[in-house]
């Protein structure tokens, strides 16, 4: 046997070992901690919008960690593990994460829609609460069939019946609407066709003409379907985008000349990483946001105090992306995650809690005027008010247009239309229910 | 020394004819299942189960069928997903609209299915060749996710195209906790590799290798193409099909036609090439270099660097030394890893004294 096939395999020994220890180590357990697993992706198409959120997220973590020692005295800890926004990968970050810390996982954020249909069934299994905002199952607002999933904010459909009343408020009044032509260009995945029927049933009540077209993920080959969309001389498009989809998507646009500026984004079509690559192509494209940019809030310029000056430093490499789209989405996913961890702590103790009481924390979250101010986060979330009936909470939108430089509100927050949306989400949710052989809870006994 | 055949003499046509004519084999093979079926389920965790073992051995089935094709009847298919995405769906729809359908049986007719959904596909591997039916199959994986996806009846009119697997039962016993989901889709893998193997050695078999090896060739010794090819594309799709079914009902729950997309088939194929073309343990090798090995290098990475290095880096590096590692491998041994383990076999014998 030669020498460097022995040092190889000695060294090949040795990560072994470590693997192993990695493996079969069981966490440590200090204290009080509140352990908050990251799920996080940040290869692969999706990875501006995995490392922004989950950039921002952690970084209000740490935040909270420098400026108060945690919450109520409890210290944050957090953990990522890779899911490369594939589903398999997310269960398998699920399964490694959710015994971590002293007291296990508080609750999930996968920022995947995918990945979030995968685990709804081992999370109330585990009583780990899934929460996604903005994103995930929208008949998971029904809280009495999906007690541990959370959509908060605003789900898809809440949000799309606030774009057609933009879209009425742009055409002079929602009765103008009746003969006008909408294109529904949609992303072919769970997430893409999530909006087909709350869509459809907005089009039979306001008499517009819909038509679905569907781009095959992950969307960077759009031609054809911009001819047909050429073709069909639609009114406005609404772009159910989603990663590479969307500055191809406005590049194409341009190309065929249809006016970017009738183009109407989801908000995860609605970030700089969108638009930026498609150049001049994107200026004038609409998108809907449940939350601006900037950095021009209290509780931003906290996370350049705390966590990027001192030489210490936050957790993205391009300090200059804090106060981006994502990035504030991240921030927003801290907030919203530590305050039901707060809310929590006032009912059941400053300690380490389990994620059966972090879902009560969810289910009572009741951020008002009041303390979004003392949060320092006035103007970047809506006031949010959860009940065991209602696990979204908010859904309002606020509509944001691309100058080309910087993302600019164009509205104020647009009410978000539940009489349409109500029903079939309770709809969708009994059918799940009845599928499964789910008993919903009462939500009076509560 | 340890794998000497000499002095074993075999007395009948039974002993003649075994699986692993060396005894040492059958041991081994022995103390794997025993492994697997009694020590793991005892020493193992939920997140072995669920997270590591089911998914590995679901995706060595899909690989074996892969193999089965590719490996031993020579035809390249990129199609694989897109028979387990048949398969899972099949079998969620058998459970919904049979009343009273066993689930073994879901199983089996999804499987069924699949096969003849894989026999429709493989019909143009009688004209076609090499790169070109590959572009027939890939054919065939847009296809089926394009048509699971148009049609909602596929999915019991789900808005988002997502199927929630029904509660797995056999004979009044649930099987939901981790450990008897590893166990059930252990017995089903062990059962239909076991099959595999058999198969391989059959007649049949020997009639998928000499296509493989040399069609013409084969035809004029009077082997049917027709039916040997259809046969190979049939058996291989019925195994992508179990293990689609599987996927959906014992691994995650609840799937999408995307979880099936093309990446997957491509996974599925770098499997068989990195584990081993025509062999029946490559197809588990080559699944376990491509499932675990990511997930230990994701592992390993932070018990290392966590807090040292910058995670998007080292989410990258782990991509990086994977890639490295897949070409490492294959410089070493162009004809995988089941290769590597004939070649150690070859020279256990001559130990300890090698010439």
């Amino acid at each position: 046997m030669n020498r460097s096939a022995g040092i190889a395999r000695n060294a090949a020994l040795i990560g072994l070992a470590v693997l192993a220890a990695g493996l079969f180590a069981p966490a440590a357990a200090p204290g009080q901690e509140q352990f908050i697993p990251m799920a996080s992706y940040r290869v692969g198409p999706y990875a501006a919008g995995g490392s922004g959120t989950f950039g921002g997220f952690i970084d209000y973590l740490d935040m909270l960690n420098r400026r108060d020692g945690g919450i109520n005295g409890v210290k944050l800890t957090w953990e990522e593990c890779e899911t490369e926004y594939k589903n398999d990968r997310g269960v398998e970050c699920y399964e490694r994460l959710k015994g971590k810390g002293p007291t296990g996982a508080s609750m999930f954020n996968f920022v995947s829609t995918g990945i979030t249909y995968a685990v709804i069934e081992r999370a109330t299994t585990d009583k780990i609460p899934i929460v996604s905002i903005g994103y995930g199952r929208a008949d998971a607002s029904d809280g009495r069939v999906f007690p541990y999933v959370f959509p908060l904010v605003t789900n898809y459909w809440s949000q799309n019946t606030a774009k057609i009343k933009f879209i009425g408020m742009k055409s002079g009044g929602m009765d103008k609407l009746k003969g006008k032509k909408i294109v529904n260009l949609y992303h072919g995945s769970a997430y893409g066709k999530e909006t087909i029927p709350v869509l459809d049933l907005q089009a039979k009540k306001y008499g517009f003409i819909l038509t679905h077209i569907e781009v095959p993920a992950p969307g960077n080959e759009q031609e054809s379907q911009w001819l047909q969309i050429r073709q069909a001389k639609p009114d406005w498009v609404i772009l159910r985008g989603w990663g590479v989809m969307n500055p191809v998507a406005l590049k194409t646009a341009a190309k065929v000349g249809f006016p970017r500026d009738h183009i109407v984004g989801v908000w995860w079509s609605g970030a700089e990483e969108d638009v930026i690559p498609a150049g001049d192509a994107a200026k004038g494209f609409i998108a809907a946001g449940f939350h601006p940019s900037g950095t021009n809030f209290p509780v931003l310029k906290d996370i350049q105090k705390h966590v990027y000056s001192g030489g210490h430093k936050g957790n993205l490499e391009d300090v200059s992306r804090v106060g981006s789209i994502y990035y504030n989405r991240g921030v927003i996913h801290g907030i919203l995650n530590t305050e039901a961890i707060r809310t929590a702590q006032a009912k059941f103790g400053k300690k380490s809690l389990t994620g059966e009481q972090i879902r009560w924390g969810l289910e009572n979250l009741n951020i008002d005027e009041k303390r979004l101010k003392e949060i320092g986060a006035v103007g970047l979330l809506q006031p949010i008010k959860l009940s065991c009936t209602d696990h979204e909470g908010g859904g309002a939108v606020k509509f944001q247009q691309w100058d080309g430089k910087k993302w600019n509100l164009i509205t104020d927050w647009i009410k978000s239309d539940q009489s349409i949306v109500r029903p079939l989400i309770e709809e969708s949710a009994a059918g799940y229910a009845k599928e499964k052989g789910i008993t919903p809870r009462d939500c009076s006994k509560e | 020394m340890i794998y000497r055949e000499a002095g074993r003499f075999h007395a009948t046509y039974e002993e003649d004819q075994r699986i692993f004519p060396i005894r040492l084999d059958r041991v081994a093979i022995a103390g794997i299942l025993a492994v697997a079926f009694i020590a793991i389920p005892f020493a193992g965790n939920d997140y072995w189960f669920s997270a590591i073992l089911i998914p590995f051995l679901i995706l060595s089935l899909a690989a074996l069928g892969l193999n089965i094709l590719t490996g031993y009847a020579g035809q390249l298919s990129l199609g694989s997903a897109g028979f387990m995405a048949v398969g899972a769906f099949a079998a969620f729809n058998l459970m919904l609209r049979v009343p009273g359908m066993p689930l073994l049986a879901a199983f089996f007719l999804a499987g069924l299915v699949t096969a003849v959904v894989g026999l429709f596909f493989g019909l143009p591997s009688l004209r076609i060749k090499g790169f070109y039916l590959a572009v027939t199959t890939l054919a065939a994986q847009f296809f089926i996710e394009w048509a699971l996806t148009k049609f909602p009846w596929f999915s019991n009119r789900n808005p988002s195209g997502v199927i929630s697997a029904q509660k797995m039962v056999i004979f009044g016993y649930v099987f939901s906790s981790p450990v008897s989901r590893y166990l059930l889709t252990l017995s089903i893998v062990t059962i239909l590799a076991v099959a595999a193997k058999n198969l391989v050695r059959s007649r049949i078999g020997r009639a998928w290798m000499a296509v493989r090896d040399m069609d013409i060739a084969a035809e004029v010794i009077g082997i049917p193409m027709l039916r040997t090819k259809l046969l190979a594309f049939a058996v291989s799709s019925f195994y992508c099909g179990i293990a689609g079914a599987l996927w959906a009902f014992a691994y995650l729950g609840s799937v999408e036609p995307q979880a099936f997309d093309l990446t997957r088939s491509f996974q599925i194929l770098f499997m068989i090439i990195i584990g081993g073309m025509g062999s029946v343990l490559g197809a588990f090798l080559g699944a376990g270099f491509i499932t675990l090995l990511p997930i230990l290098l994701n592992v390993g990475a932070h018990t290392l660097f966590s807090g040292r290095i910058s995670q998007s880096l080292l989410s990258n590096l782990e991509l990086m030394l994977f890639g490295a590692l897949i070409i490492l491998f294959l410089a070493l041994e162009p004809y995988g890893l089941a290769r590597l383990w004939q070649i150690g076999k070859e020279k256990l014998r001559l130990w300890p004294f090698p010439h």
